[in-house]
């Protein structure tokens, strides 16, 4: 990829002022993760001190009243919900990307899209009203109680589809037509060229509505809440409540003084290291392959 | 040409956005400053705690702010110990505490304000219609799971529980002796509205909520009904009359002495002047 | 969109026909339940009264009117200060800077950590570096600052990708011709990189309207019709919160403030497409 940069061709001043400026941009946005961990550390620092991070995945239970503070049934609760919606969502966004771009004639492209723009923008609290309204009962109907991490995942799966759904439309649409004519001029058939020439031209793309999918996935909080039942255990089958850590921060917090609230922002510093994990990996992953 | 086109697109856009943001901002500040009055009360409160007590206290400073036009009362949420430390930091005038005072919070002045109770909630067509303390207590142990054990079908009690640190379950737990590690529940709930929504989502469940988000919801078509506890029943009434044994006072919490804006607000909450308020939310106005 | 491609009369090309088709439906059927039940319940209490009137009885009666202009400016806040920001972070990562430079790798990877930090965090964070150490206080500029946070990772991200997928060509011959970067990124890849901007806007835009966590705790929950922007305003996802989870016999409120923030979200997609459309035509025609 040809970059706008190189040290030879800079003779104008306004060249110089506009790498400044957006440097100084970019620094800004970088700052912010730097103020939000160090908000939490600080936070978390009281009880991190007198209770020690150990405990935070050896005790008991989590009962912060009787001072058991474990995090991991919570922490299986929130992995199990987001790699179970991503694992569904990616496809069936990817697979909605494809359909606008190479299945659907125009008109229904026009109103599948907008549809799906639609889905972005509606509020988690509205997709955790359906959810315990609708949802739920009818899942407790399958196998009680209904309240589960199944439900979790369906309402996930839900929230996060837009974002996949649109950031692949928006790559495939970047896919070059010559690489598409040539593949037809090949005589490959659609499916063919959709998978061996139009999808990996699109990767950067698709990893990019994956990471900021992920991310979502990970950071709901409101209708998880409402959905799972927030019971705190590991969940052993699909059909069981669980809790996910952000739904523990937004459900305890308003209440919780001292160290109980110290041990949610705990928590929320396991939760952002469990994201850098994450990124890291993807980043190892993609070295490379997907930004040639 | 195209260019001159857009570029006229793009600025006239850019006007109107201009023109409206405008308009929103001086407009009500306009109007705002008519309202001056010659009245001693001026400035802004801000009352920040309980959720449950904040739509009670946002109706009641609306009336207020219509008798003195220069005040502001400004009510936010965060739960009662946000209204606890917010009082006691001075990031809020009052705070909203929805529970009694703990022990450690004897440095705060504390004024009640309005009565709730809490109640025991089964679906309507549960056909149960009393539960003694015992088999109360064996539920929510995990002793008895099933609902043949209390006079229905074979069917799995699905027990709903609230979060650790609200209210409504400390005054659960303290009524029945009970500790929150005791209790085994299915469903964990935040709010009231969605312990009601999950019990009628759910024919074998059962939980306990505020006995006025349960009768309104119960007078107007959701499929629960309301246990009696020892035979008393579960309504506001009740409450009222100060016979129902699971009750809780909500309260608003000042660090110093009571002054100005703050005095007069909160002396206006307690009177009778607001207890048609407290009736339309559902609580129930202290015995005067 | 090209049709070149013609489906043929093979067994895997017919199965992937089918998922495709599947998936579609799919979707649209959930989204259509979904939709659906919120028209369904919400359409009755739609009236000129509902969107101008001030709530009344904790939200139960009376209208939206002063939530709406705390929303919108809210919004406006939140786009003001992430779009520049944004499309300044993106032009960095995606023009000026190479996948292997560590300042690159280093903004990339924090802006993804970003995107998954929750929203509660953001509301707690919002609340004690805005609105206390900043002293903002509950104030509509502190959510729409904090919201502005949420938002930057999905814009940055989304435009850095329109940006890439602008061919070489473009500014091999604007280097040819002699033209400065300025002038290159302002008039060439800026148009050409609309739609990525246009897909992190709406993604962006989304987000925002649907926060809720964020916005309790920064620009908060009074439903008075804001002066200023330091004044506290509560925001229409929060409304429909709080009626449905905290009121009881707010339900029904609840639907129809949910419906006309569909609404007003299908008009703002709707107007951003259009301008983006004309941007568009700016663009270099291509082969």
């Amino acid at each position: 990829m040809t970059l706008s940069i190189s040290n030879t061709l800079s003779r104008w001043p306004t060249d110089r002022l506009l790498l400044w400026l957006l440097r100084s941009t970019a620094v800004v946005a970088g700052a912010i993760v730097l103020l939000i961990v160090g908000f939490l550390v600080v936070e978390a620092l009281p009880v991190l001190r007198h209770v020690g991070i150990a405990r935070f995945f050896a005790d008991p239970s989590w009962h912060p009243a009787e001072g058991l503070y474990n995090l991991t049934p919570m922490l299986w609760g929130t992995l199990f919900a987001m790699v179970g919606s991503v694992l569904i969502a990616t496809p069936l966004g990817i697979l909605s990307a494809v359909f606008c771009h190479y299945y659907a004639p125009p008109v229904v492209t026009r109103l599948y899209r907008k549809l799906i723009e639609l889905l972005a923008g509606i509020p988690s609290v509205v997709y955790g009203f359906w959810g315990l309204v609708v949802l739920v009962p009818l899942i407790g109907s399958i196998h009680p109680p209904g309240p589960s991490l199944l439900a979790g995942i369906i309402i996930l799966t839900i929230m996060i589809l837009p974002t996949i759904a649109l950031m692949a439309d928006a790559s495939l649409a970047n896919v070059p037509p010559q690489y598409v004519r040539g593949a037809a001029a090949l005589g490959l058939s659609r499916w063919a060229t959709i998978r061996r020439v139009v999808l990996p031209a699109a990767k950067s793309g698709l990893f990019t509505g994956v990471i900021l999918e992920t991310g979502r996935a990970i950071g709901e909080t409101m209708a998880i809440l409402m959905v799972c039942g927030n019971v705190v255990q590991t969940p052993h089958s699909l059909f069981d409540p669980m809790r996910t850590l952000t739904a523990n921060i937004a459900l305890e917090m308003a209440y919780a003084f001292g160290d109980h609230r110290a041990a949610l922002f705990v928590s929320g510093l396991v939760l952002m290291g469990m994201i850098v994990a994450l990124v890291g990996a993807a980043d190892w992953i993609s070295r490379g392959r997907i930004y040639g | 040409m195209t260019t001159h086109h857009n570029l006229f697109a793009l600025k006239s856009f850019v006007a109107m956005v201009a023109l409206l943001m405008t308009v929103l901002l001086v407009v009500p500040a306009s109007a705002g400053a008519q309202a001056a009055a010659a009245d001693p009360l001026t400035g802004k409160l801000v009352i920040t705690g309980a959720s449950t007590l904040a739509p009670l206290i946002a109706e009641i400073g609306k009336r207020f702010e219509s008798f003195h036009p220069a005040v502001r009362i400004d009510v936010q949420t965060g739960g009662s110990s946000r209204g606890v430390s917010d009082a006691r930091q001075g990031l809020a005038d009052i705070g909203m505490v929805s529970r009694s005072m703990k022990d450690d919070e004897r440095d705060l002045a504390a004024f009640p304000v309005a009565r709730d109770g809490v109640c025991i909630i089964l679906h309507e067509e549960n056909p149960v219609r009393a539960l003694t303390d015992e088999q109360i207590v064996a539920i929510y142990t995990g002793k008895i799971t099933n609902w043949n054990a209390v006079g229905w079908t074979d069917a799995p009690i699905t027990v709903v529980t609230k979060a650790e640190g609200r209210s409504t379950l400390e005054v659960f737990l303290r009524y029945f002796t009970l500790k929150n590690v005791d209790v085994k529940a299915h469903v964990v709930i935040g709010d009231n509205e969605q312990g009601v929504k999950t019990v009628a989502g759910n024919r074998n469940a059962i939980g306990y909520v505020s006995i006025g988000t349960a009768e309104y919801d119960a007078a107007h078509g959701v499929p629960i009904q309301l246990l009696p506890i020892k035979g008393i029943a579960a309504s506001t009434e009740n409450v009222r009359k100060g016979i129902f044994p699971l009750s809780r006072s909500l309260h608003l919490v000042t660090r110093t002495a009571l002054s100005g804006l703050a005095k007069a607000f909160i002396e206006y909450a307690q009177s009778k002047a607001v207890h048609d308020l407290i009736n339309q939310q559902y609580f129930v106005p202290l015995a005067d | 969109m090209v049709k070149a491609l013609e489906p043929q009369r093979d067994g895997r090309e017919w199965l992937a026909s089918t998922f495709v088709w599947s998936a579609a439906a799919l979707v649209t059927a959930t989204f259509c339940w979904l939709l659906g039940d919120i028209l369904w319940h919400g359409l009755s209490h739609l009236s000129w009264t509902f969107l101008t009137a001030p709530p009344q009885n904790a939200g139960r009666e009376g209208g939206i009117g002063p939530i709406l202009v705390s929303t919108a400016l809210i919004l406006s806040v939140c786009l003001g200060v992430s779009v520049p920001i944004g499309v300044g972070t993106a032009v960095l990562l995606a023009e000026f800077t190479t996948d292997g430079t560590l300042f690159g790798r280093l903004t990339r990877r924090s802006l993804d950590v970003l995107s998954g930090v929750p929203s509660i965090v953001f509301g707690l964070f919002g609340n004690a570096f805005f609105c206390q150490t900043l002293g903002l206080g509950f104030s509509i500029l502190s959510g729409g600052l904090t919201l502005a946070c949420m938002v930057l990772p999905i814009l940055i991200r989304s435009t850095e990708e329109g940006f890439r997928a602008v061919p070489a060509d473009y500014r091999l011959s604007a280097a040819a011709l002699g033209l400065s970067r300025t002038t290159t990124l302002v008039h060439l890849l800026l148009p050409a990189a609309v739609p990525g901007l246009l897909v992190g806007l709406v993604l962006g835009v989304g987000r925002a309207m649907a926060e809720t966590a964020a916005l309790i705790f920064t620009s908060g929950y009074v439903d008075r019709m804001p002066e200023s922007l330091l004044d506290s305003g509560r925001a229409l996802s929060l409304h429909i919160f709080d009626l449905s989870m905290n009121v009881s016999g707010g339900d029904a409120h609840a639907y129809a403030s949910a419906l006309v923030l569909v609404v007003s979200l299908l008009t703002i997609n709707g107007t951003a497409s259009w301008l983006a459309d004309h941007w568009l035509h700016r663009r270099i025609v291509t082969i």
